[in-house]
């Protein structure tokens, strides 16, 4: 009997990044007394070392290995970078948060190196069961990680919650693909796309199947219907950790949208862009309805998210008119790069909360951004980039994110999405623009100075810089999407 | 002789319960959990069952990973559920309330 040894060169980060946890776990195990700053330290080093290796071994062509059950391709690595960065990013800016709040255990930090490979093993898959695998090892870190304030009740509620409803959503996903598998015969995605083209699957199970697969996928992303998590979790959750919900899960949920719908099923893609229609429209009224109600700044910024993962999915929906495909390329492009510009304008929202909050004090309503502009000026201003950023106002990157997957959704012809966001985006300006009156225009109720680390002021002020800078120069982004999914495809 | 249809509606009609059982269940947070495995395993009913019927044996070795998950995740589950306990002294679905807006 033959065995192969399978390749393992391309999926090299993947085991660094595995081997570094065991290191990191038993390391702070035996190093106790030094074993926060020890596991923070090792955690980003990791990151920081993944992305070089992402980077040496990228090939620029479409490798397959472990019996194509791995796909390496440079979707999948300049996703993976994105990861690193925004998940370092995040683990950076909620240091100071965690270390006031005595819960910056080492395990907090291998739990974000779990979930950091969960999400690098999504990105990769090109098997039904690596994605499943991967998504789980995603969730359950991030289950852990909401509930990791354990006095706190709001936090066990919301970690609670997040967990039935992410369970709940990995059921519907599983039993898509359950429906996928009987139809096609296989669980690799080019051999589903293989039997799509044949025109071998039984087309009634196939459809049954896709329905759950796009419910799970909703889910994952936060968009309505699948939307009722998103606000609780953001709320209960410690704002160190929904800083890390809000940002690198968002791109994973993104890299399993296009790995199942398009390499898959990207035969039946008028189908499925039907159903994320209904769901995008869905969450560009109800996200920017919703938030304008909030006075809780987190929530809002959870409803913010879902009218963004709404827009997000204009670009997905906006592939395949009547058969014709030469859309496409454009459209995945411009939500890929939604996507990634949504990650970096909330590292930077949800960064601010962080440096307002202190021991014993959450920065978490509105009202706490009241008078910013006496206590920081450049904090201030910072925050200013943010909010306009996420109105879509011109020059900021948001609005060139906004414009590419409106011009998606405009050559595919649906003009009354395209309105209806526009008009929407609108009415959404609304409570950003709120936020930016409370800071300009309003006396502070607390006039302490604002107090954190040297490297997070650098950072968030880094963070705040390049959405300004990204909206200067936003076609380097774009094209790097562009290129990327073309040398994928 | 039962063909794959049986086993099948048999899967969907599991499925079916764990989901009812996860929105219409007001009072016990165990209840809910175990409406999650009803419905993982319904997800497995199905992949036996296809992958009998293609020939095919990589739907069972997915049933393996799946059940592993399984016991992963309702170990979670339940120490999420013992926190919870602990801090609130109830494991009530409608006390699962100070959140909303």
């Amino acid at each position: 009997m033959n065995f192969v040894v399978p390749d393992f060169y391309p999926a090299a980060a993947e085991i660094f990044v595995a081997v570094m946890a065991l290191v990191i776990m038993l390391a702070s195990t035996f190093a106790r007394s030094v074993a926060r700053n020890l596991a923070y330290l090792l955690t980003q080093a990791t990151l920081i070392a993944a992305a070089f290796i992402t980077i040496f071994t990228m090939e620029g062509e479409v490798v397959h290995t472990f019996s194509n059950l791995f796909i390496s391709d440079l979707l999948g690595d300049v996703l993976k970078l994105m990861i690193y960065f925004s998940t370092a990013i995040a683990l950076l800016y909620g240091r100071g948060y965690l270390a006031d709040r005595k819960i910056d255990k080492p395990e907090y930090y291998l739990l974000a190196l779990l979930m950091t490979l969960g999400m690098m093993v999504m990105v990769t898959a090109n098997h039904m069961l690596p994605m499943y695998i991967g998504l789980e090892m995603m969730s359950l870190a991030l289950y852990t990680m909401v509930a990791f304030d354990r006095d706190s009740a709001r936090s066990t509620e919301a970690a609670m919650k997040y967990f039935v409803l992410g369970a709940l959503a990995s059921g519907l996903l599983l039993y898509g693909m359950s429906m996928v598998y009987g139809a096609t015969g296989t669980l690799e995605f080019s051999g589903v796309a293989q039997a799509l083209y044949n025109q071998t699957a039984n087309q009634t199970v196939l459809m049954f199947g896709v329905v759950f697969l796009v419910a799970g996928i909703c889910f994952k992303l936060g968009v309505v219907p699948f939307h009722m998590w998103v606000p609780d979790v953001y709320q209960g959750a410690p704002t160190a950790v929904t800083l890390v919900i809000a940002t690198a899960p968002k791109l994973a949920a993104f890299a399993m949208a296009v790995r199942l719908l398009i390499w898959a099923l990207f035969d039946i893609a008028e189908e499925w862009q039907m159903m994320l229609m209904l769901v995008a429209a869905a969450s560009i009224v109800l996200g920017n309805l919703a938030a304008i109600a909030q006075q809780n700044i987190k929530r809002m910024l959870a409803y913010s998210g879902i009218s963004h993962m709404g827009f997000m999915l204009l670009g997905l929906l906006a592939g395949v008119v009547e058969g014709d495909r030469h859309f496409a390329l454009n459209a995945y492009s411009s939500a890929m790069f939604y996507a990634i510009s949504y990650v970096i304008m909330s590292l930077a929202s949800f960064g601010m909360l962080i440096l307002l909050s202190r021991a014993g004090f959450e920065a978490e309503n509105i009202d706490d951004f009241k008078g910013l502009n006496k206590r920081s000026s450049w904090y201030a201003l910072m925050m200013l980039f943010v909010m306009f950023s996420m109105a879509g106002v011109p020059f900021f990157i948001g609005f060139f994110a906004k414009l590419s997957v409106l011009q998606a959704v405009v050559a595919a012809g649906y003009f009354w999405l395209a309105v209806l966001a526009v008009v929407m985006s609108v009415i959404g300006a609304f409570y950003y623009l709120r936020v930016v009156k409370v800071m300009y225009f309003d006396e502070p109720v607390d006039s302490s100075p604002i107090h954190a680390a040297p490297e997070v002021r650098v950072m968030l002020s880094a963070n705040g810089l390049a959405i300004a800078a990204l909206g200067l120069a936003p076609q380097a982004l774009m094209s790097l999407c562009a290129f990327a999914l073309l040398r994928s495809l | 002789m039962l063909s794959l249809s049986h086993f099948l509606i048999l899967g969907a009609i599991l499925f079916a319960i764990s989901v009812v059982g996860i929105f219409l269940n007001r009072k016990n947070l165990i209840v809910l959990l175990m409406a999650i495995e009803l419905m993982l395993l319904s997800v497995n009913m199905n992949f036996v069952a296809f992958s009998h019927y293609l020939g095919d044996i990589a739907g069972q070795v997915f049933v393996f990973f799946i059940l592993t998950v399984a016991a992963a995740e309702s170990a979670i589950g339940l120490a999420i559920l013992i926190v919870m306990f602990r801090n609130m002294r109830t494991i009530h679905v409608d006390d699962l309330d100070s959140l909303k807006g």
